[in-house]
């Protein structure tokens, strides 16, 4: 088995029948090219990166484990993500990271926060954003990012995740967390809307004095 | 075509941006952005958000870890 690199992975009977026969360099490269988003989804759920990368190691067990009674009825990939996030869900709430499950379920609701427009219509129009150059700014803002993130509720953040960071369509998300696509537009409206406030307020915070 | 207030036009972005409106409400959205500057700056801001999201630090498994579950693998194969 060649490499993958650049050219993605192979169709999913190729990768099925290639982990069946035990083929290594098959299961490294799902390893390399899924690891890194399983571990952001998994940090939605659980509080530190250790508990994370233990969820990733255990949803590979999983998979090796599994591979033989994959009925193929979804892609391997939201099959791989849906093992992780009940997992993750599973030592989220043993480990009680912020609320029990049926606050999980909840932030879908009612609208809790004001919205953007203040009342009666933009008294001024918000500040332009500078264009991030240099990497000081660039690793700043991604610290931003990273804090937004990780303020957000578990469900918004995973949806988002999948969605903006590692870029998947909304029906493999809505898949992957069983939820409807009316659901998973809230969960990311609210998500991109947090993130996007936080990122006004960093850039609000630098900007020069006038 | 339809008409949206601001406080709704910053509501329907992303059902904007992921084509789920319809024809009505998409037009409706395009024409209230052509012309209220306010909106139209938060939709930028919007979707610089969801640009700099989609730049994330790499992230990796450890390498102890890889080397457990490539031994895993291994292993499983084999018995
Ligand atoms: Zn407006």
């Amino acid at each position: 088995m060649g490499s993958f690199a650049g050219g993605g992975l192979p169709p999913d009977d190729v990768v099925v029948t290639a982990l069946r026969a035990g083929d290594e360099a098959m299961f490294a490269a799902l390893l390399d090219t899924w690891s890194g988003g399983l571990l952001r989804v998994a940090r939605s759920y659980v509080s530190t990166d250790h508990s994370a990368e233990e969820v990733v190691q255990d949803t590979w067990l999983a998979l090796i484990g599994g591979i033989d009674s994959f009925e193929g009825r979804s892609s391997v990939k939201t099959w791989v993500y849906r093992i992780l996030v009940n997992i993750a869900k599973k030592r989220g709430v043993r480990e009680s990271r912020t609320l029990p499950w049926s606050a999980f379920e909840g932030d879908g609701g009612g609208s809790a926060v004001p919205g953007p427009v203040p009342p009666g219509g933009w008294k001024e129009v918000p500040a332009a954003w500078p264009t991030p150059e240099g990497e000081a700014l660039a690793s700043e803002v991604r610290g931003v990012i990273a804090e937004a993130l990780d303020g957000l509720p578990p469900r918004q953040r995973t949806v988002i995740t999948l969605r903006d960071v590692e870029g998947w369509s909304s029906d493999d998300v809505c898949e992957v967390l069983e939820i409807s696509a009316a659901n998973q537009r809230v969960l990311l409206h609210r998500a991109r809307a947090a993130v996007r406030g936080r990122l006004a307020d960093y850039f609000e915070s630098v900007k020069p004095p006038e | 075509m339809k008409r949206f207030t601001c406080d709704e036009l910053v509501e329907v972005i992303t059902a904007y941006l992921d084509h789920a409106l319809d024809q009505r409400a998409c037009d409706g959205v395009r024409r209230h952005l052509a012309c209220c500057e306010g909106c139209e700056r938060y939709f930028e801001q919007f979707r610089a958000t969801i640009g700099v999201l989609g730049d994330p630090p790499p992230e990796k498994l450890r390498a102890d870890v890889q080397d457990r579950l490539m031994s895993a693998f291994r292993e499983r194969r084999q018995a």
